[in-house]
């Protein structure tokens, strides 16, 4: 865990590079898996600490109680690693049968290392999972509608590495909308248009000028990024008490579901926000994959030549679609204000667009796989604030490390050749 | 504003006034049309939006324009004195200072300016070598403080004798940033890894781990709780190049070094070609032979190499004191726009990241004698990113004539490359 060489020696012999097989062995899952595997073991069986380790599953205010799980720390170590030996195995002897490690089998993998780690991590102390989910949950919001925005947005063909700009203008619009009309959902609208504004820069540089939409797309961050903090100390600082109070969404129960133990507290007691998230996900999921504006989205994004002769506007279809993208990620924005902390901050985004870019890769351009790999990354970085108060035996900077590295390895070794729409990044000049 | 329309205004310029365009028609086509002119157009664009924004937000010209209709003449007063006042802070904390008595006094600006564009070199220089070769390396900051940690380590801790430690402690950073960069090359050659994923996480791990080490590990100031660094042994810190009264110092000579040989590579050599071949079209080199992956991961470690250097410059040469883990000061995204604004070329990463270096060392001092945020330098900076790229939209805005379809081709110059991927 101390460097990254090591983690990239072993996967050398594993490229597939043979010929046209039909099915090609791959034995990056399994060599991925028994990384992790000889890891795990000697962290929880040859580093393993005796003690018990207490799971808290409800919270105080609950309807219905659960009582606290208690595990020995060493024993449930010691069956972990049994565990993620069998698994390993197994997917051995899928490989050399010719067979695929089937997803659940890796996701299963993956809760037990995780609790296994929790388990070591917390000995003789307690976690509150709720607490834990919960605190995910709530750093994941801004990453999944940075991560929708840039999956509509890709999958049109326009590269979007603009998220962190779009985050960053939506916030700062937020609250300064918000503040000044003490209307949170004023603030949401605003920081919609701050979305899209920046979007319809985006996009009308990368279609009418065929600029590279990288290019744009980095120099539109810089610009938020300056325009915000130029504002910011201009204008919103010294007159904070009008511009930068906005009023926060209060947390919404749903009553009977907030009541189910576990789920209830972590995605049931959410503010306004969090539950737009929950809509936005299905229907863009739902948009992309089963209407016809998702198949014209695609279609112009995968061969927009051929998307072109059968009649659809490729440059307006990107364009007005770059702009919902937009208007999405600038609800994340509202998030960082309205959602959760209060006052805008100069950069307060603090680099999460880039963290939902890459969401969107290893989410390999899928609505609900992004969202996914969003909150993998909110769990990691709330895993690390819960772990520092409870106090863990890893130095603080390896915890906050670990969801990187956890990327880096699921993306070389579990993801890999990410393939994403043929036609994005790639300008559409029609001849 | 559109194109077909300055389309229709260029072809009535150039056939005027009776088929055969005069001489003095071409000249000034030529320089109406040239890419030179649109750079300049594009700072002044640039600058134009940018005396706006400091206009507007200015205490003296809001309380004037409250009465602007009985006497207007306050408001453009003020808006003058705002925007005159924080440019000339900016060219006089960039370039000349009027104010001090001498010449030797007035140029120092100038020195500060190409000593903030050193390591905006050296990173651009690395930036535009990813991009060349279809590579998008967004990993300067973890390369940067890798390098900076084993270079600046060499520095403070080892003794060796003037000139040899230098030149150890250049090359173990140049090491470690290289490393950190091929480790992304090499995870995009085997696993087929996304380098826009790993370099941004590789940051973070890179900030985390120099973190660790500052705070409990073999960089930590023995004796001390700060998360710093010691300082850089003398025999191993650059030498000044105008002597001690200046801060300028050797990394200028080697980021003219690294601009020489990153042309020298690209241009000259043969691993340059393969470079420029799989950045065009990879599909096209691997039918030729070149070997796609090898060439992701050699360009990927001189990219890193090159960031690296930067990174060394700094422990090296501008802050000898110490470091922190906030040594990078976001050298490493700054370089991407330099490396835009050079157009991924060489020379063109040196005299942008000259640009870039005076506007920085130039808006410290507009922040401190205007109280104009230096955050105004990063909205000119990427504006005139963005207008140079679209020169389209310079030529409409000042209604300059369109050239011939070839101007194009060098318009989507880096498009291509990284588009090709």
């Amino acid at each position: 865990m101390s460097t990254v060489a090591p983690v990239v020696q072993p996967a050398q012999p594993t490229t597939p590079e043979g010929p046209d097989f039909e099915f090609v062995k791959s034995w990056k899952v399994t060599i991925s898996l028994s990384i992790f595997t000889v890891l795990g073991f000697l962290l929880l069986v040859v580093f393993g600490r005796d003690g018990t380790s207490i799971m808290r599953l409800s919270t105080s205010s609950d309807l219905i109680q659960l009582p606290d799980v208690e595990l020995p720390t060493r024993l449930t170590g010691i069956v972990i690693s049994v565990l993620l030996l069998l698994i390993t195995a197994v997917s051995v002897w899928l490989v050399r049968a010719k067979a695929r490690a089937p997803i659940w089998l890796i996701c299963v993998y993956a809760v037990l290392v995780l609790i296994g780690f929790l388990a070591w991590a917390a000995a003789d102390k307690s976690i509150p999972v709720p607490g834990l989910l919960f605190g995910s949950l709530s750093l994941a919001v801004p990453l999944i509608f940075g991560a929708l925005g840039g999956v509509i947005s890709e999958r049109v063909g326009v590269v979007n590495i603009a998220i962190e700009g779009q985050l960053l203008a939506g916030a700062f619009t937020s609250a300064m909308v918000a503040s000044l009309t003490h209307q949170p959902l004023l603030g949401l609208l605003a920081a919609m248009l701050a979305g899209v504004l920046v979007s319809m820069v985006l996009a009308a540089f990368a279609i009418k000028y065929f600029v590279d939409q990288v290019i744009v797309g980095v120099v539109l961050n810089v610009l938020v990024i300056g325009l915000t903090g130029f504002l910011y100390s201009q204008v919103m600082a010294p007159n904070a008490a009008l511009l930068n109070q906005p009023p926060r969404f209060e947390r919404i129960n749903i009553p009977l579901l907030s009541e189910i133990p576990i789920i209830g507290p972590v995605f049931f007691r959410q503010t306004l926000i969090v539950y737009i998230m929950y809509v936005a996900v299905a229907v863009v999921y739902y948009g992309i994959f089963h209407t016809k504006w998702g198949l014209r989205l695609r279609s112009v994004g995968e061969h927009p030549q051929a998307a072109d002769t059968v009649g659809i506007n490729v440059a307006s279809t990107r364009f007005w679609n770059v702009s919902i993208a937009g208007a999405i990620v600038g609800l994340g924005g509202a998030y960082f204000t309205l959602g959760s902390v209060g006052a805008f901050g100069k950069e307060m985004t603090a680099g999460a667009g880039f963290i939902a870019l890459a969401a969107v890769i290893f989410g390999r351009w899928d609505p609900i796989r992004a969202t996914l790999a969003a909150l993998l990354f909110g769990f990691a970085s709330n895993l690390q604030n819960v772990l520092s108060i409870i106090g863990s035996p890893v130095p603080s900077e390896f915890m906050l490390m670990l969801p990187y590295l956890v990327t880096i390895f699921a993306v070389a070794g579990l993801v890999g050749q990410s393939r994403g729409p043929a036609a994005s990044g790639k300008p559409y000049i029609k001849s | 504003m559109s194109t077909t329309q300055g389309q229709g205004t260029a072809t009535d310029t150039a056939t005027s006034p009776a088929g055969q365009p005069s001489r003095w028609d071409r000249m000034f086509r030529e320089i109406t049309t040239g890419s030179a002119i649109i750079s300049v157009l594009a700072v002044v664009l640039a600058l134009v939006v940018g005396a706006v924004m400091i206009a507007f937000t200015n205490k003296d010209v809001q309380a004037s324009a409250g009465y602007f209709f009985s006497r207007p003449g306050d408001t453009l007063a003020a808006i003058w004195n705002a925007v005159s006042g924080a440019y000339s802070a900016l060219f006089q904390g960039s370039v000349y200072n009027f104010r001090r008595p001498s010449f030797a006094a007035g140029i120092k600006p100038l020195t500060e300016t190409l000593t903030f564009a050193t390591p905006l070199i050296m990173a651009g220089l690395g930036v535009a070598l990813g991009f060349r070769v279809g590579m998008f390396n967004i990993g300067g900051r973890g390369q940067m403080l890798i390098a900076a940690a084993l270079g600046g380590w060499v520095g403070f801790a080892v003794d060796l004798p003037y000139g040899l430690h230098l030149i150890v402690a250049l090359v173990v950073g140049i090491l470690g940033g290289a490393l950190w960069g091929g480790v992304v090359g090499l995870l995009k050659a085997r696993t087929g890894a996304h380098e826009v994923i790993t370099t941004i996480m590789l940051n973070y791990v890179a900030f985390y781990l120099v973190s660790y080490l500052l705070r409990d590990g073999f960089l930590q100031t023995p004796g001390s709780n700060n998360p710093k660094s010691p300082a850089t042994k003398v025999t191993a810190v650059f030498p000044d190049l105008l002597g001690p009264n200046y801060i300028l110092h050797f990394g200028f000579i080697l980021a003219i070094l690294a601009t020489i040989f990153t042309w020298w590579l690209l241009a000259r050599s043969n691993l340059g070609f393969q470079f420029r071949a799989v950045g065009l079209n990879p599909h096209a080199a691997k039918v030729a032979g070149i070997s796609v992956k090898r060439m992701y991961v050699y360009a990927m470690m001189l990219s890193g190499g090159l960031v690296g250097l930067a990174g060394i410059n700094q422990v090296l040469g501008t802050t000898t004191s110490g470091f922190g883990a906030g040594l990078d000061s976001g050298i490493g995204f700054d370089a991407i726009t330099v490396a835009l604004l050079g157009r991924s070329k060489p020379w063109g990463v040196f005299w942008a990241g000259i640009l870039f270096g005076a506007f920085k060392a130039g808006g410290f001092s507009m922040q401190a004698a205007e109280g104009v945020p230096i955050d105004i330098v990063l909205v000119v900076q990427s504006l005139i990113v963005l207008f140079i790229a679209a020169p389209p939209l310079v030529r409409a805005i000042f209604r300059l004539p369109v050239p011939g379809t070839t101007r194009r081709k060098t318009q989507v110059n880096v498009s291509q490359e990284v588009a090709a991927k």
